[in-house]
């Protein structure tokens, strides 16, 4: 198991990274980027995924596909940082002629499986990469992060029938399950528990977690390589804002950015909490 | 005169592709034997993925295998394929460029009986203005061959399509189709008649009919509608007196009015539209309804010698 400590390290700096591409851009989506964040790093620093920032293409690699793609800041500040491109270029997010468009285009940044933005069509995309490796005998698995929210699309349920008929124990699907979307709780816009027997009734195999506890990540995705003949889907709860004490569960930081002055003092923040890693 | 329906073409030729190319998947939405990708599946159901009626579902779980390399065929009718997935098609196929063949079967008003919730007469206007999008129509069982043949040495999205009906077969063995060219089946300079698909073979008709009047009309088998044959259709705009396009779909945004888009900036031209005016389409026998709906050799027949 990878050194848990550096890996919450890690998450901070990538935390900071995302507000201060938010901010550079003055538009993006920090509420959903900055609850993926505990997810994302265990999936790229914990040893989960197998891909090489030199080789992105490598058709023997793990495939990941953000189907909640507003949450690209957070996908952009891990394969920045992991040299999928130079990280230099992050605080061009959103702007005219950066290839870090406001949701992930996989022809234009090294380390995107899939391009994504509308929500609810990355779960089939991810199915189709799983069932890819069953015809042809590829051993690559597949994962992919959902929103709570999205799953009030209709299209994810028939990827969910899809993913148990053709047994896809290759593919894990994580939702971001942070309780908020733009026009408020979820359950109070469009309820959607209850989401475990949800699921289990569609022959997934469900792990519950805290969607900020790496260590708890790491061992669900651990689990998940046991599970044989269904595909697994890990229902992490977690903050949306995470990280950001004005921001956590604040339904109006789902996509406006901080001001300048929100971003010194998240990054004061931040900064406390990195130095209790050192 | 022989007779194949191009749908049925699709499923044989596809079968035989996925003989020699171990990369070729196919894709079905519960049509598979009304779309003809039933033998395919049956020669290849490793490779052959059934998502039930579930077209959104169909286009991304297709994006998703094309991602990883493979050359994805997937069919359903024209109505779900175009109209319920369409979306799926414009953000995960066509924007990521992924090498997927939409390959719908019937479309247009000829699927008959079924009625108009189920007859497709949008379809190529929906996916024509897609970017990235090659949208394609073969008029008989020969060119669908060809066409398919093509479509599998371009690495990028199709849409090619198919229909219900048993057309006439127009052309041989020795048909050279090329995507983006139009083939002129009849030369003449009194007018051009140019069509698609079904109505190829009425424009055909239609060209032999005037002539016994002593009227020359140029027909041209607009067989790729995206990108369209400038070229072709600039000649025929200045060598014959105008030109009447014939289609089984709306007159708003198919053929005709790709056709009209050029020439109103390249060379101002009268282009009159044979097809579908406006209104849903409904219950009837396919070649009762081309009857009804005005889509036959006698309606282009009475359009061009209205505008003579």
């Amino acid at each position: 198991m990878f050194d848990v400590k550096s890996l919450e390290k890690k998450a901070i700096e990538i935390r900071k990274m995302i507000v201060d591409m938010i901010c550079a851009a003055n538009s993006g989506h920090p509420g959903g980027s900055l609850s993926a964040v505990d997810i994302l790093v265990s999936l790229y620093y914990g040893g989960v995924l197998n891909v090489d920032p030199k080789n992105s293409k490598d058709e023997n690699r793990d495939r990941f596909v953000l189907s909640k793609g507003h949450s690209a800041p957070a996908l952009y500040a891990v394969l920045g940082d992991k040299g999928f491109f130079d990280k230099n270029i992050l605080n061009t997010l959103r702007k005219y002629g950066s290839p870090l468009q406001g949701h992930p285009d996989m022809n234009k940044v090294a380390g995107i499986d899939a391009s994504t933005g509308s929500l609810g069509q990355g779960l089939s995309i991810a199915c189709g990469m799983a069932i890819s490796a069953k015809i042809y005998k590829n051993d690559y698995r597949v994962h992919t992060i959902l929103g709570d929210g999205e799953l009030q699309e209709g299209q994810i349920w028939e990827a969910m029938m899809t993913a148990a008929h053709y047994k896809l124990d290759n593919l894990v699907a994580v939702v971001d399950n942070n309780n908020l979307q733009i026009d408020g709780n979820v359950d109070k816009v469009m309820g959607i528990e209850p989401l475990d027997e949800k699921f289990k009734s569609f022959g997934w195999e469900v792990i519950k977690i805290d969607g900020h506890n790496i260590k708890e990540i790491l061992e669900a995705f651990e689990t998940a390589k046991t599970i044989k003949n269904k595909p697994t889907v890990i229902i992490a709860n977690t903050i949306k804002g995470k990280g950001v004490s004005f921001m956590e569960n604040v339904c109006g930081f789902h996509g406006v950015a901080p001001t300048c002055e929100e971003k010194e003092k998240a990054f004061s923040e931040l900064n406390v909490c990195l130095g209790k890693y050192c | 005169m022989e007779e194949k329906a191009t749908r049925i073409a699709y499923g044989e030729t596809l079968a035989s592709l996925g003989e020699t190319n171990p990369n070729i998947v196919v894709l079905d939405a519960d049509l598979s034997g009304s779309t003809k990708t039933s033998v395919f599946a049956k020669k290849f159901p490793e490779r052959f993925i059934n998502v039930g009626i579930a077209e959104q579902d169909l286009m991304g779980t297709a994006a998703g295998i094309a991602s990883t390399g493979k050359i994805v065929f997937v069919s359903t009718f024209a109505m779900f394929a175009a109209g319920r997935a369409y979306e799926q098609i414009r953000n995960t196929i066509a924007y990521s460029k992924f090498n997927v063949k939409i390959c719908p079967s019937h479309a247009g008003i000829s699927v008959g009986e079924d009625g108009a919730s189920h007859q497709a007469i949008e379809d190529i206007a929906l996916m024509r203005v897609i970017p990235e999008m090659k949208v394609l129509c073969p008029a008989d069982a020969i060119e669908t061959k060809k066409m398919l043949e093509k479509a599998i040495e371009y690495n990028g999205p199709v849409y090619i399509r198919l229909a219900r009906l048993a057309t006439p077969i127009i052309f041989d063995e020795n048909y050279n189709f090329e995507i983006g060219k139009i083939s002129t089946l009849r030369e003449g300079n009194d007018v051009t008649i140019a069509a698609m698909g079904m109505l190829v073979g009425e424009a055909i008709e239609a060209s032999k009919i005037l002539e016994k009047e002593g009227i020359k009309a140029r027909v041209l088998n607009v067989s790729t509608i995206k990108p369209l044959d400038k070229e072709t259709i600039l000649k025929a705009a200045k060598e014959t007196k105008f030109i009447v396009t014939a289609e089984e779909h709306s007159v708003i945004g198919g053929l005709g009015s790709a056709i009209s888009e050029f020439l109103s900036e390249e060379y101002p031209t009268n282009v009159y539209k044979i097809g579908i005016y406006d209104r849903f389409g409904e219950s009837g026998t396919g070649k009762e309804l081309l009857e009804k709906f005005g889509l036959k050799a006698k309606d282009i027949v009475a359009k061009v010698k209205e505008k003579l």
